[in-house]
């Protein structure tokens, strides 16, 4: 047999390690019990740091599979280590709860490694079949974890509710890359944008619907809805989950799409990106100032910075995916952090989720509030933490490419934003201290201390995260 | 010149201090050893800074001790320098923490850790905004420090402290967004943010314009200007003695340092044409402002609308781009840095006693209080501008150099000292003067020793200042000489263009 018959393999070695290991911990468990949950946990985790060094020891430049359907480029290995990094965080946080609440089931970090493996698929997808193949992966595996808790009516609530909607945005989807498809006669996102130069209303019909399926998967307005009563609904660890590495596969796999297969129409989808970014940041705003449980607004909070994190985009250059790719990473440490601190309110009684159980934590826990608190103020966009860089180069790709109107728009949403993170900050260093929560969890202080540190000390050498998001956003151009 | 980088160490020094006390103890010793730790960290770096003002060159106008390192990639570098308007600030600040924090030594007794690191790092923030060479370094200099404000207020300050740190966080955040937006088109216009560069660098019409309109809305509410400076009585009443001293003192002019930075020599032609509204919102903020703080009845709040009014002379004074009138705005920031630092001082002490700042609570302090009597007496007539005090070279240079340019606003500003002299004077009177009727204050101790070494550089200063305002003129000259020939030269190169055309 003739090897140049044979798809390369090099490109996927990351997802091999993936899937195949998965497969090997699921046969673990389910011949050895659920008993073997701790060491398919720390298995699953290793997995993805051991993905995430193949990624980085893949040999360098754009590499192709599969006829060009699979890419590994500087845009891909950039998501990819975000990807594995979130969920690699994600289980490890996963670990303390899921013993306290007596949840300990194999299956959850096998559903997880197999999620992350979709978003592999989706990051690197690069025509509108892989890109739909690798959706689903991430997303199946999501439905169920969501409602994992199946004693409880929430979490299968959130479950269902994310399935049913979550399938309807995947014929939305489908139905836009079919009339894509129809239009252009390909679905290999370079045939595409030759065949897309023009426009025309058909096409545009097709990336309505194509985008609308995007927009659902990163939580954007008008295809938000889901998003409050699944993150409250879905156990803790599973939110902070969801609130990070499918976040940044479905960030990814939108501004691939959209620079990649509709390069020469910019200013026909332009529009859609203004209008979702602004959307996004409002409800976001404004949203999550009457919300007094926490998941709630953190669900609110993440459909702003998805808002945010547009504006990117919706400058369509290499500036505003660079500020994309900035956004997102550094979205995925103050996720990760501000959910450290949520996933430690747990009292005698067992969980607790309203805010105003945060009251006095600068008391009781003054570690803990302190990078609570800079993570906080982080998200607000308050120099000199990382979130204000993470805006600052969002807004500067904007105001580059015109985009006056949205760079208002977003610089406002950001001070009425600001108002509901002041106010956790004013609940944990202002008021009287409410009673103490059970001691944190190792490994919830160890993400919480890396992410409150990343978040204070990235303007002292922003360099490397910032140059690295150059390479990748320039890859796509 | 420099071998090592001493802006950025006394720029960085409190940090090092803040985060030494944060490996305090929190017992007993850990709290001395806090407030000594901070207190020691203030005083060198007041000595380092000291040295700034031996080696400064006042004859140049160009930045010095300068300093430049790659940062964000690109032309985003962290670059550092003073010039003869930006030092004066520098030594303000570095010279009044070691008193804010002496003044704090007894007043707080709780989370004092806390407080002095929030000091301590507000306190590198301030001197970084003005050192800052870059725009972007400057923003995060500039909005930096409302974290640490934040803090201050809210976790030690009075009763209604929870509304005063929102409304301060939010409004001042309101106004720097935008700033940061003209920040980011000044970047793609002129392709740096190097403030050296961006001082030679001719912007279009219309991007002047807004961008001018963008930093005013920053440095406006920061200053504050009327009709944005309802955050700042709450701010001053809610906020412990020392943070109100900062406040007032420091992070109010930075306000008017932008101005001086930013929008004169950068929007020359936007600032002629636009320099009407200021006079009018000056002249407004000077008579209004005075009137209201007739009508107070909390002390520091009659001081706090008092800076609004005195913050309209510096404004007026800037925007009249005359040499009297810019180096009578940055001596008048100075001044009432020390003035209105010392007031609130001075407030702090009868509040520490009686805990209260009601103006009627008070009366016949001068029976038990003289040496108090005679220190309060002296910044009030700084405030009310008494010839022989710093308040009066400021409020009189503003005056001249803007008479030369606008008749109507000097007169009317003019009224504002006559004001300005009927609500100080009130306030000492109801304060000081009187019969000591209140049983509260019977037993009312004379300031101790403590307070006469945080007050005592204060007066001299005030005096010495009023007396010989040289040393603060002659820092600032070269700078202010060239930064008024730059706008003109500005302005007539506009104006041969349109002649031309």
């Amino acid at each position: 047999m003739n090897a140049s018959q044979l798809p390369t393999l090099v490109p996927l070695a990351p997802e091999f390690v993936l899937g195949l290991g998965a497969m090997a911990l699921l046969m673990l468990g389910v011949f050895r019990g659920q008993h073997t949950s701790r060491i398919v946990d720390v298995a699953a985790i290793a997995l993805l740091v051991i993905a995430g060094v193949i990624v980085l020891l893949l040999p360098a430049g754009t590499l192709t599979t599969f006829g060009g359907s699979f890419v590994v480029d500087e845009f891909a290995r950039f998501l990819k280590i975000l990807a594995l990094i979130g969920s690699a965080a994600a289980i490890a946080m996963s670990l303390d709860y899921a013993k306290q609440e007596r949840q300990q089931r194999f299956e959850y970090s096998v559903l997880i490694l197999l999620s992350t493996l979709g978003m592999l698929m989706l990051i690197s997808a690069a025509d509108l079949i892989a890109l739909y193949l690798g959706l689903e992966l991430m997303s199946l595996p999501l439905y169920v974890v969501a409602a994992s808790h199946r004693d409880e009516l929430r979490s299968t609530e959130a479950g269902l509710k994310y399935f049913v909607l979550g399938a309807l945005s995947s014929g939305m989807l489908l139905y836009g890359a079919s009339l894509v498809y129809g239009f252009t006669g390909t679905v290999s996102f370079t045939g595409i944008a030759q065949a897309a130069s023009h426009g025309g209303v058909g096409l545009i019909f097709g990336i309505v619907f194509l985008f609308a399926g995007f927009c659902f998967k990163v939580s954007a307005v008008p295809f938000h809805m889901w998003t409050p009563d699944v993150y409250e609904g879905a156990p803790t660890p599973v939110t902070a989950f969801f609130a990070a590495a499918p976040k940044v596969a479905g960030m990814a796999m939108f501004v691939r799409a959209a620079v990649m297969a509709f390069p020469g129409i910019t200013s026909q989808w332009q529009q859609i990106v203004v209008f979702v970014s602004i959307a996004s940041m409002l409800l976001g705003a404004f949203a999550a100032i009457g919300q007094r449980n926490i998941k709630r607004l953190m669900a609110y909070s993440s459909i702003g910075h998805m808002g945010f994190a547009l504006i990117g985009l919706a400058a369509g250059t290499a500036e505003g995916v660079q500020g994309v790719l900035i956004y997102m990473a550094i979205y995925i440490t103050m996720t990760l952090g501000a959910f450290a601190v949520i996933l430690s309110m747990r009292r005698s009684t067992g969980m607790v989720e309203s805010i105003d159980q945060l009251a006095g934590l600068a008391r009781t826990q003054p570690a803990a509030a302190f990078f609570m608190a800079m993570i906080l103020f982080s998200m607000a966009g308050v120099p000199p933490l990382a979130g204000f860089f993470a805006k600052f180069y969002v807004f500067l790709a904007a105001i580059k490419a015109g985009l006056y109107i949205l760079a208002v728009i977003g610089v406002l949403a950001s001070v009425v934003g600001a108002y509901y993170y002041l106010v956790i900050i004013k609940l944990m260093y202002f008021d009287e201290p409410a009673e103490d929560f059970y001691g944190m969890p190792n490994e919830l202080k160890v993400v919480l201390a890396i992410c409150g540190l990343f978040n204070i000390l990235f303007f002292l050498y922003p360099g490397p995260l910032v140059g690295a998001a150059s390479a990748a956003a320039h890859s796509l151009f | 010149m420099t071998s090592w980088p001493i802006l950025s160490v006394v720029t960085f020094l409190p940090l090092a201090g803040a985060l030494f006390i944060a490996f305090l103890n929190e017992d007993e010793a850990g709290v001395r050893n806090a407030r000594w730790a901070a207190m020691w960290t203030t005083l060198i770096t007041f000595a380092i800074s000291l040295i700034l003002v031996w080696r400064f060159d006042p004859s140049s106008a160009e930045f010095q001790f300068l300093e430049k390192r790659p940062w964000l990639g690109g032309t985003i570098t962290y670059s550092m320098g003073v010039d003869g308007i930006s030092l004066p600030f520098v030594i303000l600040t570095t010279a009044l923490m070691p008193i804010t924090i002496l003044a704090s030594w007894e007043a707080i007794q709780h989370r004092v850790r806390e407080y002095m690191i929030a000091f301590l790092v507000l306190e590198t923030l301030m001197i970084g905004t003005f050192c800052a060479l870059d725009l972007v370094l400057f923003y995060l200099f500039f909005e930096g420090g409302l974290i640490p404000m934040f803090l201050i207020i809210g976790v030690w300050g009075g009763p209604r402290r929870v509304y005063a740190s929102f409304k301060f966080f939010l409004y001042t955040l309101l106004g720097s967004v935008l700033m940061l937006l003209a920040i980011m088109a000044m970047y793609w216009d002129a392709g740096t943010t190097d403030i050296p560069a961006l001082l030679h660098h001719a912007f279009p019409r219309s991007l002047q314009t807004w961008a001018w309109f963008a930093f005013l809305a920053s440095f406006a509410v920061k200053l504050p200007m009327w009709p944005v400076h309802t955050w700042l009585p709450d701010a001053h009443v809610e906020a412990p003695t020392a943070g109100s001293v900062i406040l007032a003192a420091i992070l109010l002019k930075m306000g008017g340092y932008g101005f001086l930075r930013f929008s004169l020599p950068m929007f020359p032609d936007a600032s002629q044409h636009l320099a009407p509204l200021i006079y009018a919102l000056s002249v407004v903020a000077i008579v209004y402002t005075s009137l209201v703080a007739l009508m107070q009845e909390d002390m520091k709040k009659l001081i706090a609308y008092s800076s609004v009014a005195h913050m309209g002379f510096v404004t007026m004074g800037i925007f009249a781009v005359t040499a009297q009138g810019v180096a009578g705005g940055i001596f008048q920031m100075i001044s009432h840095g020390i003035v209105s630092a010392a007031l609130f001082l001075c407030v702090g002490v009868v509040y520490d006693r009686v805990h209260t700042r009601e103006i009627a609570a008070y009366g016949g302090l001068v029976n038990r209080m003289p040496v108090y009597a005679l220190v309060f007496m002296v910044f009030t007539l700084a405030n009310v501008g008494l010839p022989g005090t710093s308040g009066f070279v400021g409020e009189f240079l503003t005056l001249i150099g803007t008479f030369r340019i606008n008749t109507w606003v000097a007169t009317l500003a003019t009224l504002g000292t006559i004001l300005s002299a009927a609500y100080a004077l009130w306030l000492y009177r109801k304060v000081i003067f009187g019969k000591l009727e209140k049983p509260s204050l019977f037993n009312i101790r004379d300031i101790g020793w403590r307070e006469i070494v945080v007050l005592a550089p204060l007066v001299i200063l005030t005096i010495v200042f009023g007396v010989y305002p040289k040393p603060v003129l002659d820092i600032s000259s070269a700078s202010v000489t060239q930064l008024i020939d730059n706008y003109q030269h500005a302005l007539s190169a506009v104006q041969t263009a349109a002649v031309g055309r």
